[in-house]
């Protein structure tokens, strides 16, 4: 096990390394450079730079430096500094803009998640257990129509009630008092207040659409062999569905929940638009139609860097989960 | 049917014929509800166990054996539904603290309750399963009465520890603290004849060949000393030299426990090994029961006579091909009227066999046989 984690580590390493070159090659890609950026910035306002201050910033960034000099100092900077470069639109380091929605991105993914789990994983197991009930009739009803329905739809829909029939906007996770508060009490109720809409409005497909894969892959467990053995021994019946059919059906699970992570910031970008949500999503969005490349790299950079580590996680938990990957690995 | 060489049972064993029953099967019928019609895999079975008898359930593969030994313990899957008859064994005693582990989720009995029996025809101090209370099943599953499966290979949990495969059963069932199950659990494990019991115990299934699986598969049975071990062609899956070690191995703890043991098999010359009795199913029905010994010397049933001179005899040479039984299984659906053997019967009657079901006919020695046949003989 040890050894293969080692060589597991190693190679996600040198994963990172590829992803870093390309993500600084994708930045360096649209013509010009920062300084002729700010040059056009400049003269869009109707200001004029010399040469020579142009030639000074050159020198001061590195711009003239071979791409692999260009290429350390970036990194090297992101690794021991956390400094990611500069937003051209913003004006700012890209850190300062990032991580406030990276955290609100990854609280109201990890509400959503946690939501999807508590509700479709009980009516999974319950509409495979008693299939073709009516029961089951209906969590099927809903696993399909949840599914169907756009989000961007829903969202709209509920914006539309909470406007007519409430006056109120559903939109943002903060009331306007709060947006630019510092955190307090106050705020995070406020938080908490909103964040149920956008909560229901993400999650209810995925909902749909656990329910309907726990309900399969627990439906191929339930009939198996070991389950009428287990039943032989005299347990109970809910005992026995949690310990044995229950708990095989969850291996497919595991081997994908670390592919999760990066959705967890990416979050959901067309419904943070729509919803006008401070998250990392419409950030994202902005920032490639602006060509904000600093901005965009980092955010490639990082949600890479999470698939290959939640990749990893999830080879990890499924070896946790089952004993016959873990003891496969010991083998090797 | 596959058949093992056999050969006249030897070293009979002596049986108390009036030991008292473990199991008092009555007129059990078990369907299957498919879309296109109802399967009846189980068409009114009667059948009795004594304790510490060996009883032999034979017949064809799909003539209903194991559906009906499923039938016992309601282990039969959806669309399988048990819609007649009893299942009569001695009321298990509850003991209130294992009583509490096998409760289910939304009971709120706070003590399980022993059966009132009504019937007037129930046998003295016997419930039956079908009629009784799901707490009463439980303690009758895996205690009294336990069963060891045909697949060895799919039939244990693939992510749970032998070990804790087998100390589960014992800690339903028995007041015993965690540590002291896994004690038996490698006592058990010595017994069925694994090595090195100590470290098999933290052992996964797939880390074990086909013949220690069902090894394990037997510990697991006998965890609780049951009256009834019932074995579901228990050496089928596995390779001939396993396979007689399993059959050895059944035969010595049968005779170290003196439980009762039912052994559903298609191959007769196993149950030429094992058995004291035999009962033999065609299509759902058993058509002939009777001493293992007289059935063998003197078969009734067309069906049981024709299953017979398929059997290689001692002696034979081996490259002669046996006779299998003539015809084929019919279609669940397109069972034939009357006598469901019928078409394949070289004694059949017409106006007679196909009219009615035969009538069950009982000689003085208790030696059952389903066919118009012997009618005159009465
Ligand atoms: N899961 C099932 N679905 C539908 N029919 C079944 C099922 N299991 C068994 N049967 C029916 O019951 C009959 C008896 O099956 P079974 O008891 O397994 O036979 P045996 O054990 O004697 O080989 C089969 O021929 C089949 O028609
Ligand atoms: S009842 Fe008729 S058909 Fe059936 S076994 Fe006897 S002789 Fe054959
Ligand atoms: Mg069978």
């Amino acid at each position: 096990m040890g050894r293969y984690m080692l060589r597991r580590v190693g190679l996600m390493l040198v994963t990172l390394l590829a992803i870093s070159f390309v993500t600084f090659w994708i930045i360096q890609l649209p013509p010009g450079d920062y300084v002729s950026t700010l040059v056009a910035q400049a003269e869009a306002r109707g200001e004029v730079i010399s040469p020579e201050r142009m030639a000074a910033m050159r020198a001061r960034y590195g711009l003239d430096d071979s791409f692999l000099v260009q290429y350390w100092n970036w990194i090297s900077n992101i690794i021991f500094r956390g400094d990611f470069g500069d937003s051209f639109a913003w004006n700012r380091p890209v850190s300062t803009l990032i991580w406030d929605r990276v955290g609100l991105s990854f609280f109201l993914s990890v509400s959503t998640l946690l939501m999807v789990w508590a509700i479709s994983f009980p009516i999974g197991i319950y509409s495979a257990v008693k299939q073709y009930s009516p029961g089951d009739y209906v969590a099927t009803f809903f696993g399909f129509v949840g599914m169907a329905i756009p989000e961007f739809m829903l969202a709209l829909v509920f914006m539309w009630i909470g406007v007519k029939y409430f006056g109120q906007s559903a939109g943002g996770l903060f009331s306007p008092e709060y947006v630019d508060a510092a955190w307090n009490i106050g705020k995070l109720m406020d938080l908490f207040s909103h964040l149920w809409l956008p909560v229901l409005i993400i999650g209810i497909s995925g909902t749909a659409g656990l329910i309907r894969i726990t309900r399969a892959n627990l439906l191929d467990e339930l009939y198996k062999p070991y389950v009428i053995t287990a039943r032989a021994k005299g347990l109970p019946e809910w005992k026995l569905l949690l310990k044995y059919p229950v708990r095989m059906s969850l291996s497919p699970f595991f081997s994908t929940v670390g592919w999760l992570l990066p959705g967890l910031i990416s979050g959901e970008t067309i419904i943070s638009i729509v919803l006008s949500l401070p998250t990392t999503g419409p950030l994202l969005y902005g920032a490639t139609l602006s060509q904000d490349m600093y901005l965009v790299g980092s955010f490639i950079l990082i949600l890479s860097a999470l698939t290959v580590v939640g990749t990893l996680l999830s080879d990890l938990a499924l070896a946790w989960w089952d004993p016959r990957i873990r003891r496969s690995y010991q083998g090797s | 049917m596959q058949q093992t060489r056999t050969s006249e049972p030897t070293g009979r064993r002596v049986l108390d014929t009036d030991a008292p029953y473990v199991l008092d099967v009555r007129d059990v019928r078990t369907e299957f509800q498919l879309e296109d019609g109802v399967v009846g895999a189980v068409e009114g079975v009667t059948l009795q166990v004594r304790r510490g008898e060996t009883l032999a359930v034979v017949g064809e593969s799909g003539c209903g054996k194991s559906v009906m030994a499923r039938s016992i313990l309601q282990l039969v899957d959806r669309p399988g539904k048990i819609v007649g008859g009893q299942v009569w064994v001695p009321v298990p005693p509850i003991d209130p603290e294992t009583a509490k582990r096998r409760r289910g989720l939304f009971s709120r009995k706070k003590a399980p309750t022993i059966p009132v029996v009504t019937d007037p025809d129930a046998p003295e101090g016997m419930v039956d399963l079908l009629a009784s209370d799901p707490e009463i099943l439980r303690a009758v599953r895996g205690k009294r009465i336990s069963m060891v499966f045909q697949e060895p290979m799919t039939s244990l949990s693939a992510v749970h520890k032998v070990g804790d495969q087998i100390a589960e059963t014992i800690l339903l069932h028995e007041p015993v603290t965690t540590e002291d199950a896994r004690k038996r659990a490698i006592e058990l494990l010595r017994r069925v004849g694994i090595a090195a019991p100590e470290k098999r115990v933290d052992a996964y299934p797939f880390e074990l060949s086909g013949g220690m699986r069902q090894r394990v598969m037997i510990a697991m049975a006998l965890a609780c000393d049951p009256e009834l071990l019932i074995a579901d062609e228990p050496t089928t899956a596995l390779d001939v030299t396993t396979q007689a070690q399993i059959l050895e191995l059944l035969k010595s703890l049968r005779d170290e426990t003196g439980m009762a043991i039912m052994i559903i098999t298609h191959d007769l010359g196993v149950a030429a090994q094992l058995a004291d009795s035999i009962a033999v199913m065609y299509l759902g029905n058993v058509v002939e029961y009777g001493d293992l010994a007289e059935v063998f010397r003197h078969p009734k049933h067309p069906y049981t006579r024709a299953l017979l001179a398929s059997v290689p005899k001692l002696g034979q040479s081996r490259g002669r091909r046996l006779e299998p039984v003539r015809g084929m299984v019919p279609h669940p659906f397109a069972r034939p009227s009357g006598c469901t053997f019928r078409d394949r019967c070289d004694f059949a009657q017409i106006g007679r066999c196909d009219v009615a079901p035969p009538p069950l006919l009982r000689d003085d020695d208790g030696h059952e046989v389903r066919c118009v046949l012997y009618e005159e003989e009465r």
